[in-house]
């Protein structure tokens, strides 16, 4: 693999994270990650959309008029997206019950529209399935950094295994409730935002 | 680049034709397997509150089936608490909930005197979907059950004795109550709690309720709150009371024995 | 009075942006100035009590199951419910090019300012999020209609109040590494914290 393609993968993973960088795609981010199950299934999802979609616009970029580009985008990201619903309706039922509405809302997930515009309206498709790629893994390693926190300390499981047992369950371990609430989600983001940029100072903000 | 109008008018119909075509053939080609998946979801449930399964399990849909021969499906009327025929073929809760909501199948509580609905059930079925469980020495009722909690509709099942008169089980297979706080209605050492609390006391008052978390004096007919979510577990409790109350399952429970 | 219960439920309780985290993009992006964010709320808000209602009408009387039985007795049992994303997502598009054209039109310096967030209120999760939750609910067509303006109504609210905290923020010393979005998220996760309390509410 030569240094250009490994810029395309590996780049969206630490110095232009969609999530922490970007700040794309945060709706539904935040609001699967109780859970590391739901979170690992949704990123999943994602991924598909994303690079089913970056392919799809990068094979029509050239055919596509611009006075209806927006909508010829939307049409294609939400097939993909039903697609994705039907299909976690039909083989992991209980999950897609727990993801409720936020696996439609991949259609408004900025990350994928985000993606089509910038990159694969100006890119050969074999890049943008990369792109999509890269940043579907991107945004599928905060959402699951987070899930894995909100889950262990939250209610002491990793995946529904129980790792630290609950006192609600007889347990040692006073869970902290709140993590599993909104605002730890945003905490634990901060803080991520926080550290990542810690370590590499060349992607702080002047403000 | 330049386009014409026709070839732009051309293009986004060609696009969403081949985007419907995709769309239908997926819905099409798995709803079959949605429909069974729904379907197994609500039946196992049932198992699970009834003690036929552990928690846990996933039984296929074939052995969900053998099981299901021993349990009778039956409508009651609410206001008689007769039993009006069997349900349906394929009647299930979901159909139960769109009825209930029918003008001519289903009532409103506010319409019913005397009735105060604090869950926010709305709407009650004229025709109540029971399940009588026969399989030998798991003997039971299971009764579905449902009502507004703090955020979302909490939906359920309870499980109640062979002579109706205890509790055997309860369980929620749908709801979105806080995680960790009242999405502990889910718990199954709160679960655990319901098993034989008596309904109704001797003389005929419902007693049943979920208390504040460590408020519960009466073991034989209170249940201890979840703590944290005192919202959640005074809703659980005053849904389950509308339910159990003369309003919905009460004659049922009197001709059948039970109250 | 239930209708009055769901405003108030969706301006404070299910807070669109500190509850569900809908329409975090812009949310995020667009509360450096009150100004702004005045002007970005005004605008969903004023799409999301357009859109809420007609993605309800659309799914009443031509998406959910039983629901073309008004065209024909044989279509009585046709569920094209698994359309409904794209159906709705469809009228939001339309509904936004709108709006963009009338804000151009009568406001050019809102217009400038707001940029290109415009169209992105397309893709803002608050506005589909709303029309998917109205499902979700089973509401009419009233209580839609008041859940839409509710939700914008919460969304302005709570991107106002950002935008005031983060002007004032100007003029404190944050660590650099935390500076903009880091601790913009923390903010947020104290303003969520806060929108809580209205969580016991009991109407």
């Amino acid at each position: 693999m030569d240094k250009k393609t490994r810029k395309i993968l590996v780049d969206p993973l630490h110095v232009n994270n969609p999530v922490t960088l970007q700040v794309l795609g945060i709706c539904s981010a935040l609001a699967v990650t109780t859970k590391l199950e739901t979170a690992i299934v949704m990123s999943a999802a994602l991924t598909f959309v994303l690079v089913g979609s970056n392919m799809a616009i990068s094979a029509l970029r050239n055919k596509i008029p611009g006075s209806v580009r927006i909508i010829v985008e939307l049409a294609v990201i939400a097939s993909l997206v039903i697609v994705a619903d039907q299909v976690l309706k039909a083989y992991v039922y209980d999950i897609s019950k727990q993801l409720s509405v936020f696996v439609g809302l991949i259609i408004t997930n900025c990350i994928v529209m985000g993606r089509a515009e910038a990159y694969a309206m100006a890119n050969p498709v074999g890049k943008s399935a990369l792109d999509g790629l890269g940043n579907a893994a991107g945004y599928s390693a905060i959402l699951i950094l987070v899930a894995l926190f909100r889950e262990l300390f939250g209610s002491g499981k990793i995946l529904g295994m129980t790792i630290m047992e609950t006192t609600n369950n007889g347990g040692w371990y006073q869970a902290n409730g709140l993590l599993v609430l909104s605002p730890g989600a945003f905490f634990l983001i901060g803080l991520i935002i926080w550290v990542q940029r810690w370590i590499s100072p060349s992607i702080q903000e002047e403000d | 680049m330049d386009f014409s109008n026709k070839y732009i008018v051309s293009f986004s119909l060609a696009v969403c034709l081949a985007c419907s075509l995709v769309v239908s053939a997926f819905a099409v080609g798995l709803k079959d397997r949605q429909e069974v998946n729904k379907k197994l979801d609500l039946q196992t449930n049932i198992l699970v509150v009834a003690g036929l399964i552990e928690a846990g399990d996933k039984p296929t849909a074939a052995e969900v089936a053998v099981i299901f021969e021993d349990i009778e499906i039956s409508l009651y009327g609410r206001e008689s608490g007769e039993r009006v025929g069997d349900a349906p073929p394929g009647y299930d809760v979901n159909a139960l909930m769109a009825d209930a909501k029918t003008a001519g199948k289903g009532a409103s509580t506010a319409s019913m005197p005397g009735v105060e609905d604090r869950a926010r059930v709305g709407n009650l079925p004229n025709q109540l979907l029971v399940f009588r469980v026969r399989t030998a020495g798991k003997q039971c009722w299971v009764l579905p059950v449902w009502g507004n909690g703090l955020w979302s509709t909490l939906k359920g099942f309870l499980c109640l004795e062979e002579d109706l008169k205890r509790v055997r089980g309860i369980t929620f297979y749908e709801h979105g109550e806080t995680p960790g706080l009242g999405g502990e209605v889910d718990n199954d050492r709160w679960k655990a709690q319901w098993h034989g609390k008596g309904i109704y006391d001797p003389a005929g008052e419902l007693r049943l309720e979920v208390t504040k978390a460590g408020k519960a004096l009466d073991p034989e007919y209170q249940v201890d709150g979840i703590s944290g979510a005192t919202i959640t577990s005074v809703a659980v409790s005053q849904f389950v009371r509308l339910w159990l109350s003369e309003a919905g399952y009460g004659p049922f429970l009197r001709t059948n024995g039970g109250a | 009075m239930d209708l009055l219960n769901i405003f108030i439920k969706s301006v404070f309780v299910e807070n669109m942006a500190l509850a569900f985290f809908l329409g975090m993009c812009s949310f995020l992006a667009v509360s450096k100035k009150v100004d702004t964010a005045m002007g970005l709320g005004a605008a969903v808000t004023f799409v999301l009590a357009v859109t809420v209602p007609l993605n309800n009408l659309i799914y009443t009387y031509l998406l959910k199951e039983g629901a073309l039985a008004w065209l024909s007795a044989d279509l009585a049992t046709t569920d094209l419910s698994f359309l409904s994303f794209i159906a709705f997502i469809a009228t939001i598009a339309a509904m936004v090019q709108i709006v963009e054209m009338t804000i151009d039109k009568f406001s050019p310096k809102l217009y400038s300012t707001l940029g290109v967030f415009l169209p992105l209120i397309a893709v803002n999760c608050a506005i589909l999020g709303a029309s998917l939750f109205m499902v979700q609910r089973e509401y009419g067509l009233a209580e839609s209609t008041v859940y839409g303006v509710g939700s914008g109504v919460g969304w302005w609210l709570a991107i106002v109040a950002l935008a005031a905290v983060r002007e004032k923020m100007k003029y404190s010393n944050v660590p650099p590494a935390l500076r903009g979005l880091g601790i913009t998220f923390l903010m947020t996760g104290l303003m969520a914290m806060g929108f809580m309390l209205f969580g016991g509410i009991q109407l």
